[in-house]
């Protein structure tokens, strides 16, 4: 029995020392907080290597919706901000959040569909003619519904093309509070329109019977954005890492890094910086 | 139909590549999960114990609270604990957010619950067998909930398998607190949720074989060991 | 252990009622008990023998009247008692021997050294290391024997200690309780079962819908019982 004890008395030990571990021992490393299209594109695996090399800063991205991550950067959660919808950055950084905000790249968003395509829109450059036609056909409709960047423009398109989804909503306009991946495999199932950034759309395997059905349109772009937590309201905010961080992604380094990202010979992201 | 097929083909190379970054997951997932049933043995058995031996005021309500919080919501857990650990909020000056170890607090609260109605029901079974002896030779009640958490061994490692079990199969609580960070934070549920959402349907599911292969295999271990003793001690 | 011996006899009950669940299952029971006799509770299902049992070595407590030993109300040390069903822990027999001991305090080799002579009193020291739940239910009785006797009580309960045995482990245990009885430790023991008590009763409690009826030397009572209850008791009338 007191050997049986013993044994048993070791394994919590032994698991408790697992408890107590620290965490895997990396003292120079910053939180990012990001968007999953910027993640689940696959932009950062190859983007983070070089600079890791090149500074030995790890960068640990968590990948939410831009509202979410803007959040996070709020709360103080996050040294850093990379994230595309301009006009919350621009109030993060009025209200004091963040430091400067600076463009780095674009992408763009594309409506997909349906190949069947039942408001018949496909070919088209106009997104917003593109939106007042699903609206008149009924034709199902994904939204995020989740405040994310994409989300946000969703949002301004539809104004844009003078539909008030508060009266025109119905059960064509199913708002599933999901993040792209997820929304696209509901639309994917439903067979319906969504409007989802080019990037996550490239790397997106369950496509079933989606398709690119307009792209294109000046105003589809997407500006993405970096800022760095203000340190005067979180002092902990790591303000040499974070800014070599940020001043990397807008060097010709970073920039031409993100210049040679490719899906299938397809560039996703076009560096824009001003310099 | 040929997703499954898929995926049963694509879980049987995850396993036999023995690919490192897996490994790095699926170590990192028993890390946590394993350190948090530990922690929550340490305060659930106890706990478990005073309820099925004491008597005190307060002492039904608090069985009636644990058992209810037997079903706690991971992402309602995740979501305190993210608020409580976040650097706006009480504990957020050690800045434990998006490390494991907030994972593993997490999973410890949701876990600790289950551990301690389970541990209550059992002992307080054995006691209803044993208060009348054990009393006899003098144990005090303390002294008694001690014996009965050794006595009833076999069958507090079921309970805390099935901790362990409800631990490694969450995702709501370690997304949050954790972040799905690559390297750091990244263990089987968050990875097969972000392959889900990257529409990677047959690697999500052969991540989830892998998943529930692993858990069976310590289940069947768990299992023979538990048999083997009880042969043994009765 | 060296408890030192001193007299905790008679054991004196006053007056003394118990009810459980609106059910008064002991009704003014008085009695002054002494040692060195082998005293035997008898009486029908349900009359109360295993609560008065209880009460006297106090796992339950009175609702009126008093219990005292040699005068004093304090609860005697040196007591043990052995149930129907043997208790045993997950672990080996003298474990489960050693244990009343660790309880009392003793330390760890004279436990072990007066848990071995109690199993080897017992007959068992050859299954010493056995698991003790795998034993057979004579064997797991008698471990609970020597579990008590390793005390050195000055008194002993025994709650129908044979009810749920064969023949032959039956005679065992009451070879055993015979040992513990001669090395001068008190017996009070309940049994349904007539010919052990002839066996091993000097003198009978006997019970009956929780009143004391008679309380007699044993070849009294057997010979001739002198209350109509007692009479009906033997000629198996009551259950």
């Amino acid at each position: 029995m007191n050997s049986l004890r013993r044994n048993f008395l070791a394994g919590i030990a032994g698991a408790l020392w697992l408890a107590t571990l620290p965490a895997l021992a990396e003292d120079k490393f910053i939180v990012v907080s990001s968007t999953t299209s910027t993640e689940q594109s696959g932009l950062f695996g190859h983007l983070l290597p070089s600079f890791e090399k090149k500074t030995g800063i790890k960068v640990r991205v968590v990948a939410l919706g831009t509202g979410q991550a803007l959040d996070m950067g709020r709360r103080g959660d996050a040294d850093v901000v990379f994230v595309h919808d301009k006009a919350a950055e621009e109030k993060f950084v009025t209200e004091g959040f963040g430091v400067e905000r600076k463009e780095v790249m674009y992408n763009d968003f594309v409506l997909i569909g349906p190949k069947a395509d039942p408001a018949g829109i496909a070919g088209g450059k106009d997104i917003l003619d593109a939106l007042r036609k699903i609206e008149a056909a009924k034709a199902p409709f994904v939204s995020r519904g989740d405040k994310s960047g994409t989300h946000a423009a969703e949002l301004r398109y539809w104004k844009a093309a003078g539909i008030d989804l508060d009266k025109a909503k119905g059960p064509w306009y199913r708002d599933t509070g999901s993040g792209m991946g997820p929304a696209l495999n509901a639309a994917a199932s439903m067979d319906a329109y969504i409007l989802a950034d080019r990037g996550t759309w490239l790397s997106f395997k369950n496509r079933a019977e989606l398709t690119v059905v307009v792209e294109g349109d000046k105003s589809l772009f997407n500006q993405y954005g970096v800022m760095l937590v203000n340190p005067a309201k979180h002092a902990h905010v790591k303000k040499e890492l974070g800014q070599q961080f940020i001043d990397w992604v807008v060097s010709s380094e970073g920039q031409q890094s993100i210049a040679d990202y490719k899906i299938g010979g397809q560039q996703l992201f076009f560096p824009n910086a001003k310099r | 139909m040929s997703t499954l097929v898929d995926s049963l083909q694509a879980a049987a190379g995850l396993i036999t590549d023995g690919e490192s970054q897996l490994a790095g997951i699926v170590i990192l997932s028993l890390r946590v999960s394993l350190s948090a049933v530990s922690l929550a043995a340490l305060l659930g058995l106890p706990l478990g114990a005073l309820l099925a031996v004491g008597r005190f005021p307060g002492r039904q309500t608090l069985i009636i609270v644990i058992n209810g919080f037997m079903g706690l919501p991971p992402v309602v857990v995740g979501l305190l604990v993210y608020l409580l650990l976040s650097r706006a909020g009480p504990l957020g000056t050690f800045g434990l957010l998006f490390t494991p170890t907030a994972m593993i607090v997490a999973q410890t609260l949701l876990i600790t619950p289950i551990i301690a109605a389970l541990a209550r029901q059992i002992i307080a079974d054995a006691w209803a067998e044993t208060h009348e002896q054990l009393r006899s030779l003098g144990a005090a009640p303390w002294r008694a909930a001690l014996t009965l958490l050794w006595d009833t061994r076999f069958s507090l490692f079921t309970a805390l398998l099935a901790g362990f079990g409800r631990a490694a199969a969450e995702v709501g609580a370690v997304m949050i607190v954790g972040g799905n960070i690559d390297g750091v934070t990244r263990v089987m549920t968050t990875t097969i949720a972000l392959e889900t959402s990257k529409g990677d349907l047959p690697l999500a599911l052969a991540l989830g074989l892998v998943l529930i292969t692993l858990v069976l295999a310590l289940n069947t271990a768990a299992h023979l060991m538990r048999q083997w003793a009880m042969r043994r001690y009765g | 252990m060296m408890i030192a011996r001193q007299d905790v006899f008679p054991l004196e009950l006053n007056e003394v009622c118990f009810a459980s669940g609106g059910q008064r299952i002991i009704e003014r029971v008085s009695l002054a008990i002494d040692g060195h006799v082998r005293t035997v509770i008898l009486g029908a299902n349900g009359a109360g023998k295993s609560v008065l049992m209880r009460l006297m070595h106090g796992l339950l407590a009175p609702n009126s009247g008093a219990i005292r030993w040699c005068g004093q109300p304090e609860r005697a040390a040196a007591q043990a008692m052995v149930f129907q069903r043997p208790i045993m822990l997950r672990t080996t027999a003298i474990a489960n021997v050693a244990y009343g001991l660790k309880l009392a305090g003793m330390g760890k080799s004279e436990r072990l050294a007066h848990a071995t002579e109690a199993l080897d009193k017992v007959g068992l020291a050859h299954l010493a290391t056995r698991p003790a739940r795998v034993l057979s239910g004579g064997e797991q009785q008698r471990v609970a024997l020597a579990r008590a006797w390793a005390l050195s009580p000055q008194i002993l309960f025994l709650d129908e200690p044979t009810a749920s045995l064969d023949p032959g482990a039956t005679h065992e245990v009451e070879r055993v309780i015979g040992e513990i009885a001669a090395s001068g430790c008190k017996i009070v023991m309940t049994t349904h079962n007539l010919g052990q008590a002839r066996r091993l009763a000097d003198e009978i409690i006997f019970l009956h819908h929780g009143r004391v009826v008679e309380y007699t030397p044993a070849s009294i009572f057997f010979a001739a019982p002198r209350s109509p209850e007692a009479a009906s008791f033997m000629k198996g009338e009551l259950p």
